[in-house]
């Protein structure tokens, strides 16, 4: 019932082109090459003309190779024996396990209906305290870590997922490092959360097809589990290779590039992976946090200038720290105030009292007198970085709250920090 | 429309854009239906070459295939007009988003068109017009009570010419479908009307005597806007900003407070989230102006970033059709558009899929024209009968890296009348909103007398410039003239142009407030005050800002006012 064809009539880049019938736009086909089966995805109908994608790349392809369409889009399989398994961007067992086949779903579903999303109000405390204190992750946000490459923006996603009180973490990988995927695997199978993780890992040395996949394997496989009622994280590492997959395949297709390369549907792209983040009506929620590098530090670089568009905010990791200037979280109001009554004084006052501190550093360097003030700003300063900012600081909500007093008590007088008076009165440290 | 059924057949699909032979003939921009499978896709036709016309598909495209059936209805892509679409919530296509949700769950399933409006409800219509008289396209024949409105029911706007009237229904209930006018034109044919009407969006509404010369202030009770740079009633308006500079929150607080009658929200190609919030909040918010809620007088069109792309380059016009409809009954209409950058985006994704010649940046050549013209159906009008009505368009733009020279900022600086830059510095520093004073401009004139405003303008500019200079030469370099000069700019900014949008009074400022603040303040920029070192003078502003800062939160004229306002008065005369 599967029709074959075994001419194929163009091949550049990884896109490959036959002559063909009745096929549907999206539609997966079985290319039989000599190096083994690739799968391969309609991305054009022109006439006859059908072009694919090639899933494996097709450095190897001959033109006389059998290519086998299956009648479905692409798809994956969802139940709960995904549960600890760990795939490819295809969908195929890169673990030891077996392949599934049941209960097939399709990828990049229809968008939610606004109406039937609910405006999210439950925090995900991540022992962080730049992110609890200063800048709360709330469940069903979409949040992205702003980083240059080097920084250990893995592990800060590896912690959040083993720490987050959610039922769910989807990993994403793409372009993942070998030893980054490794480095995952061993931290949530120490740490006994492999068994509530699924993977789909592409790996640098993978094809770049299979990159494109990533997102929408883990999202159609989340929103599942979310239509379940359970609460999901989706993690999701590095976007920025996804949208360079995107630049390829697009520059294949001869498209027209917008923006240094990228095409010109790039925010919609994006939009249209980060925007599954939900919180539904009656039902449970998707979490999204991805990372974005930045390529030479830039900001207005095109992926993370239409990521910063798309999502709630953003975490910039810069020196090992997650930056309190830039870095914000657009939910966090929803959360915050009904935490403990002092986490927005906290939150206020002390990333304040360090914009000074930075500014009195700056006065430092240029060599003008420090005054007493100053002073006591460059002490409080260096225990906020010492103590708030380091990653390798591990504390729950309140007593990251209680720190905060105890430094400011240490460093300043009461009424140094312009704080409401009965705040004051309730948390401040006797000396 | 003929009712022949002229079909064609799917050749090719490239993303949203699907390529048809077509057998007969083929309209440009007309509406046309994909078959695939058991579904519908809605679609419009955009190019039309030999006997292969190229279609946009307001839906997901996946498993069309070529030879699939595609039906074209003669029809240019339009809205359902009439009582029924205030409080409503509409995607780009207007379909009714909560009836969807009821219907079909959470997902916006592809191929699922429902009427914008309920055609059973009653509406309890009263004739305006009597049979016998001579009225002409946009006269209102009759009214119903929508929300807080007399909704109008008008003479079609595409009926040409002088026509009479043949009949009119009596004061009673009818519903949207029933025939409640009958009329006559010049060559004797006979129109019937209903209370609902279809309206091409892409079409502007012309059924109005002329247009006139925005010149009335409209009250957006912000105050940097209003003072500084103020939008008249039936202007236009543009909110360029980087990425977390308040965009979407400056709107939200100008839908929410702005003097007008109806307010039309178009969230185009932004997140879904934003638009929750607005649902959920905009029901409960009472307008102190009608007591009523907001959502009373507001229509959201809403296509965010992941519902389909064409649908979001045809949201705007869905918006602003809708709002012209409004305006038509003698009502101030404002449209908010956020953002219009997203829908450029979206004409630019198409016109790659076609293979044009790409301008800067590969948005298409006509992107101006095409933004030019969508600005263009602002305005004040004098309707037929005599009364006004009026349209005013604010749109933000989202400049790729927050940088303003790119193609859709600088095409939209050229077609408005007021420009509110948002600077990431300014967000930064956490002054909101975050209006760039001396980069925004406005050819609109503030209800604050101009030489008042200039005043206040070049106290701003001093300030800055010897901010400037301070950074050089440090503070002690720095004449005591200057430095009071600076200190004034910077308590302006700090007590007048910012404002915080979490007091419920500070949030929203009247005229008239407005009014008698700004002369105070003036008190304070004109006044030359004597101090004896730089300390002196910091404390002082310091602590004249607390209180205003406090004078800002308390009812306007209330006692606590007017007693802070005595000491205030004090203090600066005290120097």
């Amino acid at each position: 019932m599967h029709k074959t064809y075994n001419e194929i009539i163009q091949i550049a880049g990884d896109v490959i082109t036959v002559e063909a019938e009745a096929i549907g736009y999206g539609e997966l086909a079985e290319v039989q090459a000599r190096s083994g089966v690739s799968l391969a995805q309609v991305i054009r109908l022109d006439g006859p003309r059908v072009s694919l994608q090639v899933l494996n790349g097709s450095r190897g392809i001959s033109t006389n190779d059998k290519v086998r369409f299956l009648k479905h889009p692409m798809q994956v399989s969802f139940s709960d024996n995904l549960l600890g398994r760990i795939f490819t961007g295809s969908g195929a067992p890169r673990d030891n396990g077996p392949a599934l086949s049941e209960n097939m779903i399709s990828l990049g579903g229809p968008s939610v209906n606004p109406a039937k999303r609910i405006v999210p109000d439950k925090m995900i405390r991540t022992g962080v305290p730049m992110i609890d204190v200063f800048n709360s992750l709330v469940e069903s946000q979409k949040l992205p870590i702003f980083s240059v490459a080097g920084e250990p923006y893995n592990e800060l996603l590896a912690r959040i997922a083993m720490q987050a009180e959610i039922d769910l973490i989807i990993l994403g990988g793409m372009g993942l490092k070998h030893d980054d995927y490794l480095f995952f695997k061993d931290t949530l199978e120490k740490h006994g959360s492999l068994a509530k993780s699924i993977f789909f890992i592409h790996t640098a040395s993978d094809p770049t097809v299979e990159c494109l996949l990533v997102p929408d394997m883990c999202l159609a496989v989340a929103e599942q589990f979310a239509l379940q009622n359970k609460r999901v994280l989706v993690l999701l590492t590095d976007m920025t290779n996804f949208c360079d997959a995107l630049k390829e395949i697009a520059i294949t297709m001869e498209q027209i590039p917008s923006n240094r390369g990228y095409p010109g549907d790039l925010y919609s792209q994006l939009a249209k992976r980060y925007e599954k983040a939900v919180d539904f009506d009656t039902a449970g929620s998707i979490t999204i946090l991805a990372v974005t590098t930045m390529p030479g530090d830039d900001v207005t670089h095109p992926v993370p200038d239409n990521t910063g568009y798309i999502t709630e905010g953003q975490f910039y990791l810069k020196g090992g720290r997650i930056e309190p200037f830039g870095s914000l979280s657009r939910l966090k109001q929803q959360v915050n105030g009904k935490t403990r009554d002092d986490h927005r004084a906290i939150m206020d006052r002390m990333i304040q009292l360090y914009a000074q501190y930075r500014e009195t550093l700056e006065k430092r360097s240029m060599g003008f007198r420090m005054s007493a003030w100053d002073e006591k700003l460059l002490k409080y300063g260096q225990r906020f970085e010492k103590e708030m900012m380091a990653l390798s600081v591990n504390i729950v909500l309140e007593k990251a709250l209680d720190l905060g007093w105890d430094i400011l008590s240490d460093v300043f007088e009461p009424a140094e920090v312009g704080i409401k008076d009965a705040l004051v009165k309730k948390y401040w440290r006797k000396k | 429309m003929s009712a022949e059924l002229r079909k064609g057949y799917v050749s090719g699909v490239n993303g949203n854009m699907v390529s048809v032979m077509f057998e007969d003939r083929v309209v440009q921009n007309e509406v046309a239906f994909v078959h695939q499978g058991k579904n519908r896709l809605k679609s419009e036709v955009i190019r039309v070459r030999g006997k292969r016309a190229e279609l946009q598909v307001f839906e997901d495209t996946n498993d069309v295939k070529v030879g699939d059936v595609v039906e074209f209805s003669g029809e240019l892509l339009s809205v359902e007009l009439g009582p029924g679409l205030l409080g409503q919530v509409y995607d780009g296509l207007q379909n009714p988003l909560e009836r969807l949700a009821h219907d079909h769950g959470f997902f916006l399933k592809r191929g699922i068109y429902l009427n914008a409006l309920k055609e059973d409800q009653l509406w309890d219509f009263t004739p305006l017009v009597k049979k016998g008289d001579k009225v002409r396209s946009g006269v209102k024949l009759g009214s119903v009570l929508e929300k807080i409105f007399a909704h109008m029911i008008m003479v079609p706007f595409d009926l040409s010419g002088e026509l009479e009237v043949t009949e009119i229904a009596s004061k009673g209930k009818h519903d949207l479908t029933a025939v409640i006018a009958s009329l006559r034109d010049d060559q004797g044919r006979t129109h019937a009307v209903t209370m609902k009407t279809v309206w091409p969006v892409k079409v502007p509404i012309r059924a109005y005597q002329k247009k006139l010369k925005p010149s009335q202030p409209l009250v957006t009770k912000i105050r940097i806007i209003d003072t500084l740079v103020p939008v008249a009633i039936g202007g236009t308006f543009c909110t360029p900003g980087p990425f977390g500079a308040g965009k979407t929150v400056l709107q939200h607080l100008l839908s929410r407070h702005a003097e007008v009658d109806i307010v039309i929200i178009a969230a185009c190609g932004e997140r879904a989230g934003e638009v929750v919030e607005l649902l959920k909040t905009f029901p409960e918010l009472i307008d102190p102006r009608t007591k009523k809620t907001l959502m009373d007088r507001t229509v959201v069109i809403c296509n965010t970033s992941s519902m389909p792309v064409a649908a979001r380059e045809s949201s705007v016009y869905t918006a602003v059709t809708i709002a012209e409809y409004y305006r038509q009954m003698g009502l101030n209409v404002l449209l908010l558009a956020d953002s219009t950058s997203r829908w450029a985006q979206a004409m630019r994704e198409m016109s790659g899929r076609l293979e044009e010649i790409p301008g800067e940046e590969a948005f298409p050549a006509y992107l101006e024209t095409r933004i030019a013209s969508f600005y263009e159906r602002a305005g004040v009008v004098l309707l037929r009968d005599g009364t006004m009505g009026s349209i005013t368009i604010g749109g933000t733009v989202s400049p790729a890296g927050g940088n303003f020279e790119e193609p859709v900022t600088q095409s939209t600086l050229k077609v408005v009348g007021a420009f509110h830059g948002l600077s990431r510095d300014r967000a930064n520093a956490r002054k909101y909103p975050a209006v760039d004073p001396l980069q925004s401009w406005s050819k609109y004139e503030s209800f604050i007398a101009q030489d008042k405003v200039k005043a206040g303008t070049a106290i701003l500019k001093r300030s800055e410039e010897v901010d400037q200079m301070m950074k050089v030469v440090g503070e002690e370099g720095t004449a005591m003239e200057d430095f009071l000069d600076y200190l004034k700019g910077d308590f302006f900014d700090a007590v007048y142009l910012q404002q915080n949008a979490f007091d419920e009074i500070d949030e929203a400022t009247a005229s008239d407030r407005q009014a008698y603040v700004f002369d105070v303040l003036l008190g304070v920029i004109v006044k030359k005050f004597s101090f004896q070192d730089k300390e002196e003078a910091r404390a002082f502003f310091l602590n004249l800002r607390q209180k205003f800062v406090n004078w800002n939160t308390m009812p306007f004229l209330s006692d606590p006012f007017k007693l802070l306002h005595k000491e205030i008065e004090a203090q600066i005369n005290s120097k």
